[in-house]
């Protein structure tokens, strides 16, 4: 079964990487440009028919290791 | 004293904070990360460096090596543990310390030296250094900039945890005397039984005149005190 876990900074998280991303896109021209916030993505892939079971998998991978729960926030979909 | 210092792929002060601890007459080994067993340590060392290419997060990988099991047991049992610069970001990665290192406000790697006032002078890693002294000293790092929650600093100023803030020569301690963006200038902090210190500057690069100054040298005899 296939996921993906997609990481983001929390709300009130500085995130300057996308702010410097966010401004270059309106540098551009990119004038209706509201708001960037950086993260980062993983596609995962597990050994497990039940999708409750392996979502509960993917959960334990984000608190031990892939997610800092201190200034990150994840969210885990099926596809 | 016997000290250990943990090398992680990657690492790459490791051989200078065994040059200083072996100045200062300490009894050191090195241990590789793979290794399941510490040799017998009364200061356990995590150097600088980018260990693991700074995959994932800044010492986020090198907190779940084979060796951490160990370091977190010592740690609990009393050992005295000093994390410098990549060896802070490890020590809060595997929860020892709270709190996190985030990317420097100006998104820049700074190296540079820079002015720390000691904050608390009353530790096993400070008793030689005088309240608010001011050093000297090197940072050399991308992710410095420490953050935590509100409760967690609260506890760090109640029960004077903040072991170093940046200043300037003076010691004024100000958003322009900040380098890394870091919550209240912190530049390193205790634990709250203040057997674990994790910090951005590099003590174990001021320990010779010939190349820098001495301003390290008393946190390493103040641990042999």
């Amino acid at each position: 079964m296939k996921f993906s876990v997609t990481v983001t900074l929390k709300k009130d998280v500085l995130d300057p990487q996308g702010k410097v991303v966010e401004n270059t896109l309106m540098n551009m021209g990119m004038k209706d440009l509201r708001n960037i916030r950086q993260g980062k993505y993983f596609q995962i892939e597990v050994d497990e028919n039940d999708q409750s079971l392996a979502e509960k998998k993917i959960d334990l991978m984000c608190k031990k290791l892939l997610v800092n729960l201190i200034i990150e926030d994840y969210k885990i979909n099926k596809i | 004293m016997r000290s250990s210092v943990i090398v992680f792929p990657g690492s790459n002060c490791d051989r200078d904070i065994a040059v200083a601890l072996e100045k200062m007459q300490f009894k050191n080994q090195m241990v590789w990360h793979k290794e399941t067993k510490l040799p017998k340590s009364d200061l356990i060392v995590l150097p600088g460096g980018f260990s693991y290419g700074d995959y994932l997060r800044s010492g986020a990988i090198a907190g779940k090596s084979l060796i951490i099991d160990e370091v977190i047991k010592e740690a609990n049992a009393g050992c005295l543990i000093l994390g410098i610069c990549n060896g802070f970001q490890i020590l809060t990665e595997t929860g020892l310390l709270k709190g996190t290192l985030l990317r420097n406000k100006n998104l820049k790697f700074i190296n540079k030296d820079v002015h720390v006032k000691v904050i608390n002078n009353e530790t096993k890693f400070s008793n030689k250094y005088k309240k608010n002294q001011i050093l000297n000293i090197n940072i050399a790092h991308n992710e410095g900039n420490y953050f935590t929650n509100s409760k967690h600093l609260d506890q760090l100023k109640k029960d004077n945890l903040i072991a170093f803030k940046y200043c300037n020569e003076d010691g004024k301690i100000n958003e322009s005397t900040n380098p890394n963006g870091s919550l209240e200038s912190i530049a390193g902090i205790y634990n709250s039984k203040k057997n674990i210190l994790g910090m951005m500057p590099h003590p174990e690069r001021m320990v010779e005149e010939i190349v820098s100054n001495k301003d390290g040298i008393n946190l390493f005899s103040s641990l042999l005190s």
